[in-house]
């Protein structure tokens, strides 16, 4: 299986007409992923990329049957247009924008609430590298190369972080199931919990690597919640040792601000949780390693 | 974005938040007719920084006479103050708010901010004023009033009775303490605020609510749209190695340690600024470069990090994605033919095309320890560093 994307996913490019989204649909072409559209408000009907071009995400539904997006659009319309795909029925939308403020994202994540459980949408991102099922699907902007298949569920924070623990287990010989990224900023789409819950129900996955930051209470959560939901191993890295109290350091959301979100206390609290958690950043790879083993 | 106290109430009072009259000073004699004009026999003088925890400083001088007024402006102006906010490094007081004394009766504090956990805004308010939030969270966490705002509708007048109420605050000021509470919510609501914190707001002794000090910090992703905020920034309150950062497009911060560091991506960033104190070693600064290494960006980077005399040892690593190791490498490269460094350079490089950016690197000029690894990267650094001390 793989969580969120995969071979049959039906993939529509909000801001599809753009630079960067031409230029990222082109890659995820080449990996094989099955993109059926895009969408730029008032080029509809045109082609690109030899793909159809539509006006609103309602239309691109209704022609393609997608039921999945990205999303490239400019900050100052990305909350407009995420809500414009859970309007229209998509299932998964991945934001890779960054900068997104965060007064919209609140207005994002209420409207979603809009919709019942069952039908809701389930958005990944904003400021993220994407997902990825490796083999199967590339919904982002990561090198898909790094990445080999397999059965190791990753969630993580930063792009470039992601990276290097996917090519430490790549260069050991681990597969992926699915990748996703959460992403950097304060308020996001889709936590460490969300997943961690999709990837206990998916068979392909047998364990779960969380690549977590300074700042926030969703690893904290997602400990609460493993402990009591999730059977299968759980190892975590937590990035930002060294980071100054009060100091943003790069993302949006990575400020310690309050109790239990420095590395050190978050690192307790996953402890605490019966997590493994990966000493230094150079050891994720070797940290999975050795719990697969013990399998 | 943080702004000023004054420029803070300014904002407040436009959402109908009473405030103490005052006006703004940048000389004694400036701050003499300020209070001539208010009038009164009682003024308060506040040294405007970035920072709160000023009183306990020394930056709020209480004044009966003009003449007081005068010598606290001058005490003040030019001024640097280490607060419990600021750093060792302490802010330098540029300007000062000169206000008409208060005759207070009760102090409260009242503060909006983000609940990442409930993605709401949350309203936390306590009897205690005058105390830091987390002062009173540790020693008088009972006193504590917390109310989620439901963001599809925003705050609501019940809302804000409940506060003033749980607040203790006498029945015929409960509307004008639930109008300031709701001016306050209107305020952070409307102007992309992360965070309004009046500490205290005052019940004066006339029976009105009045915010006596007030911090207002802004979302940076929505300054595009709050021109009339993004205007207030006043970068003498900022390290000015960051804010030469931030104007070119890179994540900069700056630390005690003396091996600079540049990165892609903030969390690639943090875990290296961790490896490289497991090495022994101390981070200097963290640099996130962003995705697109090109060499102006990198020209950049050098200047800054080279450029610190806390730095004795270089470390580059970038896991390049889309940008591929040899653009990469050739940036370097690039960069370093316009620039001289004096710190010996570690530079790891991964990702897309790393054997042809590492071959770019060795045909060039360019003098450099190479590391294949995150970890060893971070050793040779520190190595580096134990052979420079040694030679003293």
């Amino acid at each position: 299986m793989s969580i969120l994307i995969n071979k049959d996913s039906k993939i529509i490019v909000q801001g599809f007409t753009g630079k960067i989204g031409t230029f990222h649909a082109q890659e995820m072409i080449e990996y094989g992923t099955n993109i059926v559209g895009g969408v730029t408000p008032g080029k509809g009907g045109q082609t690109h990329l030899d793909k159809p071009v539509f006006n609103t995400v309602k239309e691109a539904v209704k022609e393609t049957g997608a039921d999945t997006s990205i999303l490239f659009v400019p900050p100052a319309f990305a909350a407009d247009s995420a809500m414009e795909a859970a309007d229209a029925g998509i299932k998964t939308l991945v934001a890779i924008t960054d900068g997104i403020p965060a007064h919209d994202m609140i207005k994002v994540k209420r409207y979603m609430r809009r919709y019942k459980n069952e039908d809701r949408m389930t958005m990944v991102g904003p400021n993220c590298a994407g997902v990825i099922s490796p083999g199967k699907c590339m919904l982002g902007i990561m090198p898909g190369h790094i990445y080999k298949e397999g059965n190791v569920g990753v969630i993580g924070r930063s792009g470039t972080l992601g990276y290097e623990a996917a090519q430490q287990m790549k260069n050991l010989g681990i597969g992926i199931s699915t990748s996703v990224g959460i992403g950097g900023d304060p308020i996001n789409g889709s936590s460490f919990k969300d997943h961690l819950e999709k990837f206990e129900q998916d068979d392909e996955t047998k364990a779960i690597l969380m690549i977590g930051e300074i700042g926030g209470p969703q690893e904290a959560e997602a400990a609460d919640f493993a402990k009591e939901n999730v059977s299968k191993p759980v190892i975590a890295y937590i990035a930002g040792l060294t980071a100054p109290k009060g100091k943003r350091m790069g993302h949006a959301g990575a400020i310690v601000s309050a109790y239990g979100e420095s590395a050190a206390e978050k690192v307790e609290i996953l402890k605490e949780a019966g997590i493994i958690i990966a000493k230094n950043p150079s050891v994720i790879g070797d940290t999975v390693e050795s719990v697969l083993k013990t399998l | 974005m943080d702004i000023h106290e004054y420029q803070a109430k300014e904002i407040l009072s436009k959402f109908g938040v009473s405030t103490p009259r005052g006006g703004i000073a940048y000389s004694p004699q400036n701050a003499k007719d300020r209070a001539a004009e208010l009038g009164g026999e009682m003024w308060v003088v506040k040294a405007q920084i970035h920072a709160g925890a000023r009183g306990k400083a020394g930056g709020i001088i209480v004044c009966k006479s003009l003449q007081e007024v005068s010598d606290a402006a001058n005490k003040l102006l030019g001024k640097t103050l280490v607060t419990s906010q600021t750093g060792p490094a302490g802010k330098t007081v540029q300007r000062i708010y000169v206000e008409e004394a208060t005759d207070i009766k009760k102090e409260f504090y009242l503060g909006l901010v983000f609940d990442r956990s409930s993605e709401s805004i949350m309203v936390v308010a306590s009897s205690e004023g005058g105390m830091s939030v987390e002062e009173i969270a540790k020693e008088k966490p009972e006193t504590l009033i917390r109310a989620k705002v439901e963001a599809a509708v925003g705050m609501q007048s019940f809302q804000a009775r409940e506060i003033a109420f749980g607040l203790g605050i006498e029945a015929k000021a409960i509307s004008r303490c639930a109008e300031a509470i709701l001016g306050c919510y209107k305020a952070f609501s409307n102007s992309d605020a992360t965070m309004v914190e009046v500490n205290p707001l005052v019940l004066t002794g006339d029976d009105h609510v009045l915010a006596l000090d007030c911090k207002m910090s802004f979302d940076d992703n929505a300054l595009y749209r709050i021109p009339e905020i993004a205007e207030l920034r006043d970068k003498s309150q900022e390290d000015p190695k960051e804010t030469y950062a931030a104007d070119r497009g890179l994540n900069y911060i700056a630390l005690d340690g003396d091996i600079g560091n540049i990165i892609n991506g903030a969390g690639l960033a943090m875990a290296s600024m961790d490896m490289i104190k497991l090495a022994g070693g101390q981070p200097a600064n963290f640099l996130d470069v962003g995705g697109g290494a090109t060499p102006e960006k990198f020209v950049k980077a050098f200047k800054l990090i080279s450029s610190d005399p806390k730095v004795r040892v270089i470390l580059i690593n970038i896991f390049a994605g889309i940008n591929r190791c040899d653009w990469v490498a050739q940036g370097i490269v690039d960069a370093l033919n316009q620039i001289k460094i004096e710190q010996p350079l570690v530079i790891r490089l991964a990702g897309t095309n790393v054997n042809e950016g590492m071959k770019i690197l060795k045909d060039s000029k360019v003098k450099y320890i190479e590391a294949s690894t995150l970890e060893e990267a971070a050793n040779k650094a520190v190595q580096e560093l134990k052979k420079l001390r040694k030679k003293g």
